[in-house]
């Protein structure tokens, strides 16, 4: 908790520094103080906060079943966790599904330790078990810092959120029209003075969906995928995706495919 | 209104029809893709599952999207017949309000989205696209600038006969964008509902008023 506060001082003094910077023309002063203050918080990202609270929650017997989630099988076999999430989304034959590795950790919760999933599922962001979920997965999200994406498509069920994900991307919808690619279909497009990654292809190493899980310092809040697509369909005046539906899931396979050799940097740290 | 609207669908339908020799694997994607959009989504705050309805336009410019090609020049065409008749010109015949008023709308992003009321009010969202006054730096580039919009297209005294075709012209680009641009990204501001007659006047001044910071 003392850390946070360290963190929001600083973000004080560099928001006076962008006050100083913003006659300049196209605010570029502003744009160097934001990278600045990631920079600087490299050094201390509080997601590293929760990647610890992930590990121990991974470790610990917990749930009706008193089990922890070291059998886990997030793909590359019980307990593996190394590599796990630059494969994901994938298709499990134990459950018949598509899975990203929040919906894949919550199958887990569910096998191994007897909690109920949809439970999980309709618990809000930052609360209870969602809040849980979200350290867990940037905990093991980050066993696989610094390895790059390569989504499996050999399934029929792979290719098909594929396609099914591309088809979500481009849905204009909602009063104002907006689809994903309204904002991240180009190439160096900005909404005010916020770059905006292209996501019809490979964004470049940890850009676009090879920078989630992250810690926002705006909010002080670790987003997973699922938060942060949540809240682009807010942003787009779309209806709300439930969590963990087919629709999340196929936009990650859409997005983790095209990322295909890109680094991801999780946990990374966001405005 | 919605007579119109029948009307303007017409000509879209046999277009669609002859549209319709995808591969069937597309389709099967496209189907699949239908139930997902059926089974994912919930109703939350203001915003209900209608939103998801797409309209013609939508559709048709979605699926352009997806194939990765622009729609043919007839298609085109129609989406943007259809979409000019939309337009409604003010109801007083005066097409320029206050652009103080005008910036206040251009700067906000609000309105429409779950975490909304109804009591919100609108935001016209042009800064997050468009450079507009040279005062705000803080603007998005995924829509041409409008500094000088005026100034530029020769517009001294937007009631003279000589500025008309400009001013109405950037009336129907603000009430429905796709009359111009079958495709355009731009939120079609009056047509669905999202800026009031009034509001559209205000933004119309921002651009078009000499006395706007936009074309000192």
């Amino acid at each position: 908790m003392k850390q946070a506060v360290v963190y929001r001082s600083a973000f004080v003094a560099v928001a006076l520094t962008l006050g100083a910077g913003a006659a300049s023309a196209q605010g570029n002063a502003a744009l160097d103080g934001i990278a600045k203050y990631r920079e600087m918080l490299q050094d201390g990202n509080p997601a590293e906060l929760f990647e610890m609270k992930g590990e121990e929650l991974w470790k610990q017997k917990r749930g009706p079943k008193n089990a922890s989630l070291e059998q886990c099988d997030l793909g590359k076999g019980p307990g593996v966790i190394k590599g796990a999430f630059v494969e994901l989304p994938r298709y499990f034959k134990d459950t018949g599904r598509v899975q990203d590795l929040e919906t894949r950790l919550i199958t887990c919760m569910e096998t191994l330790q007897g909690f109920k999933g949809e439970d999980i599922a309709k618990t809000p962001f930052g609360k209870g078990e969602k809040a849980n979920l979200v350290a867990i997965t940037t905990y093991v999200a980050t066993a696989s810092k610094g390895m790059r994406f390569n989504l499996p498509q050999a399934t029929d069920q792979e290719k098909t959120m594929y396609e099914v994900g591309k088809r979500l991307f481009f849905q204009r919808g909602g009063p104002h029209d907006f689809a994903c690619s309204s904002c991240h279909g180009v190439d160096g497009g900005r909404i005010r003075l916020q770059d905006l990654p292209n996501l019809t292809k490979n964004p470049g190493d940890g850009i676009g969906f090879a920078a989630w899980p992250a810690y926002r310092v705006s909010n002080s809040q670790m987003w997973s995928m699922q938060h942060r697509l949540n809240d682009c369909y807010r942003q787009q005046r779309f209806p709300e995706p439930k969590f963990g539906s087919d629709a999340t899931i196929a936009l990650g396979v859409y997005m983790g495919v095209n990322s295909k050799g890109a680094e991801s940097i999780v946990p990374a740290i966001k405005r | 209104m919605k007579k119109t609207m029948t009307y303007a669908v017409l000509p879209l339908v046999a277009v669609v029809l002859a549209a319709c020799s995808a591969s069937p694997a597309g389709n099967d994607y496209d189907k699949a893709a239908a139930a997902v959009v059926a089974s994912s989504f919930q109703p939350k705050g203001i915003v209900s599952l209608d939103n998801l309805k797409q309209d013609e336009a939508n559709r048709l410019c979605s699926a352009a999207d997806v194939a990765g090609k622009p729609l043919d020049e007839k298609t085109t065409k129609a989406i943007e017949a259809a979409e000019l008749k939309t337009v409604k010109m003010p109801s007083d015949g005066k097409f320029l309000g206050d652009w103080k008023a005008g910036e206040k709308i251009a700067q906000s992003g609000r309105g429409l989205t779950w975490s909304d009321d109804a009591k919100t009010v609108n935001g016209g969202n042009c800064y997050n696209c468009h450079q507009i006054s040279k005062e705000e730096i803080s603007f998005g580039n995924l829509g041409p600038s409008l500094y000088n919009y005026g100034k530029t297209r020769g517009v001294t005294d937007p009631n003279s006969p000589a500025a008309k075709a400009i001013v109405e012209y950037t009336w129907g680009k603000l009430w429905n964008a796709r009359a111009y641009n079958a495709c355009s990204q731009m939120p079609r501001a009056g047509h669905k509902g999202i800026l009031s007659e009034n509001n559209i006047k205000d933004v119309m001044a921002l651009l078009l008023d000499p006395a706007s910071p936009v074309n000192k």
